[in-house]
């Protein structure tokens, strides 16, 4: 039923997250209105102040604003976009290197891993 | 303001303390689970607020009103049990609460039958369990009540429906009622909660809060919290 989520952090934050990744990847687009908050609710499954507080957060960080009662619009600041996406593949990036370093694996094997991936990906 | 209020509530069944010296305060607008274990006074509790039981001492308030026909008339209440004649058509069924209820909106009624697949004509009699808690629940939460007292809900029914059942419960609730859950199955239903409440026995308040930010206070969901918390030593 609805989205799924990890029992460790708060819903709200792995809602925010899902959400950002939908604007980061044009699935909403720049000054485009999102849904209401119990049609996202209603998606997602969850409680509708849940998903209030998500959006809010989303505000917050400045990705969404609203128009008061016309609804919530996507941010049409280019330079707020560009630095929320470095910020969210700084976030992937960081996981990932930790992850290597538990693994013992140095910097130049990680390129060179990388470098070897994207070639076979290529090939098909 | 608090739609539900508990003063210094005791309720004994004979020399049998259910609850003791109980005191909470729901505020209006949420969808509320009271969770505890097998016993601990959760039915109790909801059966004195709908009039049902009689406190042994203390006072309960509804809506700023005291239990009777005028907070009967605003709570819907699904109770663990049916109380519903099994020779009944489901559409008498729906007639009945027409009559008996201002607030029933026979509209809402007919569509969630037909989401899930229900025919009005069959009598409950030749219902399975699990149907016929699902037309019970359809019943109250057809109502455009201010409080809905669900007590367990979703406990006969299968994975599918439960999914169904807790949207019904997430789509009809307008955002100025109260919903209350009490339910064994924390892990289906804690993604719609916006608070909980941990009872314990004697009706003790354990735990109490936000739903969302106890997985970031603990890092666990609610099920595994209530495990935690109520776990039996071997």
């Amino acid at each position: 039923m609805g989205w799924k989520f990890q029992s460790n952090s708060p819903v709200y934050l792995q809602i925010a997250s899902t959400i950002r990744a939908d604007i980061l990847s044009g699935k909403y687009a720049a000054e485009e209105q999102i849904p209401p908050v119990r049609q996202l609710a209603y998606i997602a499954a969850v409680n509708p102040n849940t998903m209030q507080r998500a959006l809010s957060q989303l505000e917050l960080d400045g990705l969404l604003y609203s128009k008061g009662t016309a609804g919530r619009f996507v941010t049409g600041d280019t330079a707020v976009l560009e630095k929320a996406r470095h910020n969210a593949v700084n976030e992937l990036l960081e996981t990932f290197l930790q992850g290597c370093k538990q693994l013992g694996v140095t910097k130049d094997e990680v390129i060179q891993l990388l470098n070897k991936k994207e070639e076979m990906e290529c090939q098909f | 303001m608090s739609i539900l209020e508990c003063r210094s509530l005791y309720k004994n069944y004979g020399n049998k303390r259910v609850l003791e010296n109980m005191n909470i305060s729901v505020p209006a607008g949420k969808i509320i689970g009271l969770l505890g274990p097998n016993g601990c006074g959760k039915s109790t509790l909801i059966k004195m607020i709908c009039g049902l039981l009689v406190p042994s001492s203390g006072e309960i308030w509804v809506d700023g009103m005291p239990i009777g026909p005028q907070t009967n008339g605003i709570i819907s209440y699904l109770p663990e049990r049916t109380y519903l004649s099994n020779g009944m058509k489901v559409i008498d069924l729906i007639d009945y609460f027409c009559d008996f209820y201002r607030d029933f909106d026979r509209k809402r009624a007919m569509k969630m039958l037909q989401d899930l697949m229900i025919d009005p004509a069959s009598r409950l009699r030749t219902l399975s369990k699990g149907t016929r808690e699902k037309v019970q629940l359809i019943m109250v939460m057809a109502r455009n009540a201010k409080l809905y007292l669900l007590d367990e809900p979703i406990a006969g029914v299968d994975p599918a429906s439960r999914d169904y059942i807790l949207q019904t419960i997430l789509q009809n609730y307008n955002p100025e009622a109260t919903v209350i859950i009490t339910t064994h199955l924390i892990h289906d239903i804690e993604r719609i909660l916006d608070e909980f409440v941990f009872l314990g026995f004697g009706g003790e308040i354990v735990m109490g809060g936000n739903a969302d930010d106890i997985r970031g206070q603990y890092g666990k969901t609610l099920d595994e919290l209530f495990r935690e918390v109520f776990k039996y030593v071997q």
